[in-house]
């Protein structure tokens, strides 16, 4: 069984506020899930530079750097989904 | 004239022959999702004013021209999870309830292009984390076969929407079975194309190195319209390949198929394997060779699945900070506060719990043993298929262990709704296309004396090689004849 401790840990890792029904529930559910992990084990051991996935058959896929005329509305709507913003900028709470 | 039953094909030549006009179907479809949608529950939302603006314009193209698309003026249902510019865009997550598509995907631009009309979003699992929209933050999608189960997940709404008669296809997703598992449960036809075969741009991101977009119809030939409309190369997704969709047939004649012995096992429903194996018996009757299969790490699929699927998520869902976009809690005190805060209330009990797992396997110590184990095994599958294909043409499964369940029957504990996907995962695992074709109906042994209990579908799974939807699909086609 996973500890609430960890529980609250990896939580704090990933940014993300538990209340404390939550933490109770994630312990049972992650440890029930984690314990399911243990089949793999059982799996048979490849040479470990065989795990990138079709690695023989695929190749990086780079763009070419260059400016690419987006409309103007683009850049305003994205700005627009922020929660909070002021002159077209996006505003975050103080950092220092 | 019945509207609703027309398939696009029917459609086109109606539109054609001027029998009726776009903003007729259109209207006809918006008042049966008035009249059948508050029991269903398919619409997150319903773009009526869209619709009817896209389905005027494509009249007009209609009424000026002979030659048109096929998806010309057609009315379709797109999953909350696609970006359909000016309309909101929730994935079923309260993170994102009043968020608005900057952007169009470039599924929605592909199908704009070709006249499509967009009655509305329709509902998945929260991210299209989910086998059943149980997981939806707003509502959960109900069977139009069963109201009292589920449509199936996470592409729910896209399936429950076209057999509810409430669109005539839809366009879906799929990471571990979510157009397969619901297309299955509602009776419909769903593919999910080879990994990079439609560009995801403009998809909310859950498991970049399995998601795929994929088309949900009526028939097999209309998801082959829908197809070979969304699918090619984008630059907005390097993962999207260059694929010219090959218009050969294959006939079911000489063809081989085989059947993986791990996936005919106990745990399947008796009354749904009835159905796979007659299915299987018409196709050889027709002169398909039938031949068993060994997938040896089939028993690892799941376990592999629940780790990969997690650990992108976590990293994907870091994009929901409450700062760009999405729901956001201001009063909190200070950046940190803000995260925690946005996050901890804007997520939903599934994306929390694959965040947690995600974020616990790449962590330092643990990820040797879950996540690098986890691409190893990976490998092992893809290989397993690799091996299965060198001997056979197509793969024939069922879709799922049985057929729609009841609501709230799995939802108690997460690894039972996670062993839904037990057939449908290793196919993304290994990037294949596979589809889900109705094969058949079961009748499910009523769980009080006096319940109802109704006829419910059940898909065959056609498994094919990377980039052979060509064959997937024209078998389909043959054993879609067959099975009516």
């Amino acid at each position: 069984m996973i500890s609430k401790e960890e529980v609250l840990k990896i939580a704090k890792l990933a940014r993300l506020e538990l209340t404390d029904a939550e933490t109770e529930k994630m312990q049972k559910d992650l440890s029930g899930i984690l314990d399911y992990f243990v089949v793999l084990k059982r799996a048979p051991r490849i040479n470990s530079d065989k795990t990138q996935i079709g690695a023989d058959k695929r190749k990086n896929v780079l763009r070419e750097d260059v400016v690419v005329e987006r409309p103007a509305s683009l850049a305003n709507n994205l700005v627009q989904a922020a929660p909070d913003k002021k002159d077209g900028y996006i505003k975050v709470k103080s950092i220092l | 004239m019945e509207l609703l039953g027309l398939t696009i094909k029917e459609l086109h030549e109606g539109f054609v022959k001027k029998q009726f006009t776009s903003v007729e179907v259109t209207k006809a479809y918006l008042e049966q999702i008035k009249k059948t949608d508050d029991t269903i529950g398919a619409y997150l939302s319903v773009t009526e004013e869209l619709a009817l603006k896209q389905a005027q314009a494509a009249d007009k193209i209609m009424s000026e021209n002979d030659d048109f698309s096929m998806l010309m003026g057609v009315p379709c249902a797109i999953k909350d999870s696609i970006l359909v510019e000016g309309e909101k865009c929730t994935a079923a997550s309260k993170i994102l309830e009043n968020y608005v598509a900057p952007y169009d995907a470039t599924v929605i631009k592909k199908l704009k292009k070709e006249g499509a009309v967009m009655m509305g979003k329709v509902n998945t699992d929260e991210f299209t984390m989910g086998a059943s929209t149980e997981n939806s933050a707003f509502k959960v999608t109900k069977n139009p076969h069963d109201v009292s189960r589920v449509a199936g997940g996470s592409s729910g709404g896209s399936a429950a929407s076209i057999a509810a008669k409430e669109a005539v296809y839809s366009l879906g997703s799929d990471t571990g079975g979510s157009i397969r598992l619901p297309a299955s449960f509602c009776g419909v036809v769903g593919l999910n194309p080879t990994y990079g075969a439609v560009s995801r741009y403009g998809l909310n991101a859950h498991a970049s190195s399995l998601d795929q977009i994929g088309p949900l119809g009526k028939t097999v030939e209309d998801v082959e319209i829908i197809f070979k409309a969304i699918l090619g190369k984008d630059p907005l997704d390097a993962t999207s390949a260059d694929y010219e969709y090959k218009e050969e047939p294959a006939k079911l004649k000489g063809l081989k198929i085989g059947l993986p012995k791990e996936y005919f096992t106990k745990g399947m429903d008796a009354g749904v394997e009835k159905v796979i194996r007659e299915a299987i018996q018409k196709a050889k009757d027709e002169g398909a060779i039938i031949e068993e299969i060994r997938l040896p790490n089939t028993q690892y699929a799941i376990a592999c699945y629940y780790i990969i699927v997690p650990c992108e998520a976590s990293s994907n869902l870091a994009r929901y900070d409450g700062i760009r976009y999405g729901s956001s809690r201001q009063s909190a005190e200070d950046l940190l506060d803000v995260y925690l805060k946005s996050r901890g209330e804007g997520f939903g009990p599934e994306p929390k719990r694959r965040i947690l797992i995600g974020t616990y396997a790449l962590s330092s110590g643990y990820y040797d043993a879950y996540y690098k184990k986890a691409q190893e095994v990976r490998q092992l599958i893809r290989q397993d298929f690799v091996e299965a294909f060198k001997k056979v043409d197509l793969i024939f499964a069922p879709v799922a262990p049985f057929p729609a369940f009841k609501i709230g029957e799995n939802t108690k504990d997460p690894l039972s709704m996670y062993l839904v996907d037990v057939y449908t995962g290793a196919v993304k695992l290994a990037g294949l296309p596979a589809l889900s074709l109705p094969a058949g109906f079961v009748s499910p042994k009523p769980l009080a004396k006096r319940e109802k209990v109704g006829k419910l579908p059940v898909g065959l799974q056609i498994i094919g090689n990377h980039f052979e939807e060509n064959k997937i699909l024209s078998v389909a086609g043959q054993m879609e004849k067959m099975l009516q």
